[in-house]
C-alpha cells in the first residue's frame, strides 16, 4: 500500500474565525508535496489536525486509511512530525533524547542507536551527541528535531516550515535532507513559505488560503494552467542595447511574449514555452554578441501563480 | 551533504502496518517516558532546589536537638519513638510532600504547552494518557526521593537520640499514608497544571493552595458553618501521625466557652483520612487526565 494522507472535509472554527473551511485533499503515493499559502491561511492548523495537536470543528483526517482523530496512536505511528519549533527537554542529550523517542516507536535499542548517529551526522549535530539540548541555539535544536523526525525511517513526513530558526546554510542542508527523503518511497507533505524551496524539492503543490484549498496540482500544471508556463526574464547587457535590436531582433524571438525595457542595459523578457524555450532565446541573445551579462528568472512561475491567486482570494 | 540512505530500504511501503504492530502498549511508553523524564528532573535545577529545601529543614531540626537537648521538651521529644516520629515526621512530612508536589508537578502539564515540549512528544504515535501517565509516575518517583532524604535525617538523628527504637513499625506504616498523600497532592496538582496553559499561573494556584489556602477554607468552614471539611485535603492529613498516637483523638469534640457559645473541633478517623486521599487521588487524576485528553496544541 501506497502512503496516503487525506482530509475529508476538515474545518476548524475558532469562535466566529473559520481557520479551516472544509478542506478536502487526498494525496496519495511517494512524493513532495509543498503545502502553500500566506500567514493565517490554515496551514498550521491543517496540519495540527492531521496530528491530532488541535480536533477538528467538523471533518476527519486520515493517514495511511487511518483516521486520526480515531486513533491517532496507529495513525501516527507511519509518520514522522515536525510541527512548530518543538522543545526538548533541556537536561536530556540529543541522543538520549532520540532514544526516548525510539523507544517509545518501539525500535529496538540497538536500531535506535544506529539510526541516532546516522540521523545526527545527516544534520550535523555529531559533535553535540552527548551535549544537554538546554544549551543549544533554536537552529541546533532544530536540527535535532529534524533528526527525531526521521529517526524511524517514517513513510509519510509532515513537516511544518522546517526550515524556521536556521541560517542560510541551515536552510539549504534541510532542502538537501528532503530532497534525498524523496528518492524514497515516501510522502513528504510540508508548508513552506519559500516557494524557492517549494519548486526546488516538490513535485506537486497545494495553495490555501483564507482557510480555502484554491488548487492542488503537480507544479507543470499549475504553472501552466494560471500563467501559461511563461515566466519573466531579466536580462542585462554591458552597455546600452540600441532600440531598433530589442525591437527587431528580441521582441521577435521564439517564445518571447513580451519585451519592456527596465533601463539602457537591462531587459525583461516574458518566456512561454518553460525551458526549451529559455534556452532558444539565450542562445539566440548570445547569437546576436551584444555584451550579455545576465540572464535569470526575476520571478518563478509558482511565484506569479502564487501572487496572482493569493491576491485574488485576497480582494 | 549526503542523503539518508531511504532509497535502499524497499519494505518501506510497508512500514506503517510493521510500526503499529511493535509500538509498545499505553503503559509501557508510560513507564518508558517516565524514565526520561525522570531523569530530567533528576539533572535540573529544581531537583537541587528540593534538596536543599528538605536539607535546610533537617539541618534545623538536627540543630534545635541538639542545641536544646537538655530542655524538657525536646527531652519528652527525644524520649520515645512515638513523641520523636509522631512530632518531626508526622507533623514534618506533609510540608516537604507540598514543596515536592509543587516543584515537580505544578508546571508538568502546563509546561508542555507553554515551552512546547508537547509538541516534541505529541507528535509521536503514543496516546494523552501514556503522556500524562508517564509525567505522574516520574513526579511521584522524584518526589518519593525528596520524601526519602527527609526520612534519612529523621531516621539518622531518631538513631543517636533513640537508639534501638530509632526506626519503629509506625514509621513504616505513617511512610505508606505520606505516598498515598502525595498520591493525593499530586493528582490534585497535575489537575491544576492540566487546566492552564501557563506555567507560572499553575504553580501559583498549586502553592497559594497548598500551603494556606486550605487550611483557611478549612478553619473558615469549621468556625464559621460548622461542619466536618471531610472535603478538604488539608484535613486528612493529620492521619499522617496516627501511627503514633494512642489513643487516637476523639472525633467530634465539643466544648463549651465563654458566654455559652460552644467551639467544635474536628478529627478526621484513621478510615475517613485514608478514604479522603484515596478519593482526591482518584477524582483529581481522572479530571487532570480528563482535561490533558481534551486540551489543544493551539
Amino acid at each position: 500500500m501506497s502512503p496516503s494522507l487525506e482530509a475529508r472535509g476538515l474545518t476548524r472554527r475558532f469562535g466566529t474565525f473559520t481557520a479551516l473551511d472544509h478542506l478536502n485533499l487526498k494525496v496519495d503515493g511517494a512524493k513532495c508535496v509543498g503545502f502553500l499559502g500566506p500567514n493565517g491561511a490554515g496551514k498550521t492548523t491543517a496540519l495540527k489536525m492531521f496530528t491530532d495537536l488541535i480536533f477538528p470543528t467538523e471533518g476527519e483526517a486520515f493517514v495511511n486509511g487511518v483516521s486520526v482523530q480515531q486513533d491517532r496512536k496507529r495513525a501516527l505511528a507511519a509518520c514522522g512530525v515536525l510541527i512548530e519549533t518543538p522543545e526538548i527537554y533541556g537536561s536530556l542529550t540529543p541522543r538520549e533524547a532520540l532514544e526516548m523517542v525510539g523507544r517509545l516507536r518501539g525500535m529496538a535499542p540497538k536500531e535506535v542507536r544506529d539510526r541516532t548517529d546516522e540521523v545526527l551526522a545527516e544534520v550535523r549535530m555529531s559533535e553535540w551527541t552527548d551535549q544537554k539540548v538546554g544549551r543549544f541555539s533554536k537552529g541546533m535544536k532544530q536540527r535535532v528535531n529534524i533528526a527525531s523526525t526521521l529517526l524511524s525511517d517514517p513513510e509519510v513526513l509532515l513537516l511544518d516550515e522546517p526550515s524556521t530558526g536556521l541560517d542560510p546554510r541551515g536552510v539549504s542542508e534541510v532542502r538537501d535532507i528532503i530532497r534525498g527523503l524523496k528518492r524514497g518511497r515516501r510522502l513528504v507533505f510540508f508548508s513552506s513559505h519559500l516557494l524557492s524551496e517549494v519548486v526546488d524539492v516538490c513535485d506537486e503543490v497545494a495553495l490555501l488560503n483564507h482557510g480555502k484549498l484554491l488548487f492542488y496540482d503537480s507544479l507543470a500544471n499549475v504553472t501552466s494552467r494560471f500563467v501559461g508556463g511563461a515566466t519573466d526574464v531579466s536580462v542585462e547587457f554591458l552597455g546600452p542595447v540600441a532600440d531598433d535590436l530589442v525591437k527587431g531582433s528580441i521582441a521577435t524571438m521564439p517564445g518571447v511574449q513580451a519585451c519592456t525595457r527596465q533601463d539602457p542595459t537591462h531587459l525583461t523578457l516574458t518566456i512561454a514555452g518553460g525551458p526549451p524555450a529559455k534556452a532558444r532565446v539565450l542562445e539566440g541573445l548570445v547569437g546576436l554578441r551584444t555584451g550579455l551579462v545576465g540572464f535569470k528568472e526575476s520571478r518563478s512561475a509558482l511565484e506569479e501563480v502564487y501572487l496572482s491567486q493569493v491576491t485574488d482570494g485576497e480582494s | 551533504m549526503s542523503a539518508i540512505p531511504v532509497a535502499a530500504n524497499p519494505a518501506v511501503g510497508t512500514e506503517s502496518a510493521r510500526a503499529a504492530g511493535t509500538i509498545p502498549g499505553t503503559l509501557a511508553q508510560a513507564l518508558l517516558l517516565s524514565r526520561y523524564q525522570l531523569r530530567d528532573y533528576l539533572r535540573a535545577r529544581r531537583f537541587v532546589l528540593m534538596m536543599a529545601i528538605v536539607g535546610v529543614l533537617g539541618a534545623i531540626i538536627t540543630l534545635v536537638l541538639a542545641i536544646y537537648r537538655t530542655s524538657d521538651v525536646v527531652q519528652g521529644l527525644t524520649g520515645s519513638s512515638d513523641a520523636f516520629y509522631g512530632s518531626f515526621w508526622g507533623g514534618g512530612v506533609y510540608v516537604v510532600i507540598i514543596f515536592a508536589g509543587i516543584i515537580f508537578g505544578g508546571d508538568a502539564i502546563a509546561g508542555e504547552f507553554q515551552n512546547k515540549t508537547g509538541y516534541f512528544l505529541m507528535g509521536l504515535p503514543i496516546r494523552r494518557t501514556s503522556v500524562y501517565v508517564g509525567k505522574f509516575l516520574a513526579a511521584l518517583a522524584a518526589s518519593v526521593v525528596a520524601v526519602l532524604f527527609f526520612l534519612a535525617i529523621l531516621v539518622a538523628n531518631g538513631a543517636y537520640y533513640l537508639g534501638a527504637n530509632g526506626f519503629p513499625l509506625a514509621l513504616l506504616v505513617s511512610f505508606g499514608i505520606a505516598l498515598l498523600y502525595l498520591l493525593a497532592l499530586l493528582g490534585s496538582v497535575f489537575l491544576f497544571s492540566s487546566m492552564f496553559k501557563n506555567s507560572l499561573y499553575a504553580v501559583l494556584v498549586v502553592a497559594v493552595l497548598f500551603l494556606f489556602g486550605f487550611t483557611i477554607i478549612e478553619d473558615l468552614i469549621v468556625g464559621l458553618v460548622k461542619i466536618e471539611p471531610w472535603f478538604i485535603i488539608d484535613y486528612a492529613r493529620s492521619v499522617l501521625a496516627y501511627p503514633f498516637t494512642s489513643p487516637l483523638p476523639a472525633h467530634i469534640t465539643t466544648m463549651t466557652g465563654p458566654g455559652g457559645r460552644t467551639f467544635t473541633s474536628y478529627n478526621p478517623t484513621y478510615a475517613e483520612g485514608l478514604a479522603i486521599m484515596a478519593g482526591y487521588f482518584v477524582l483529581t487524576a481522572v479530571a487532570g487526565l480528563f482535561l490533558f485528553e481534551r486540551e489543544e496544541f493551539t
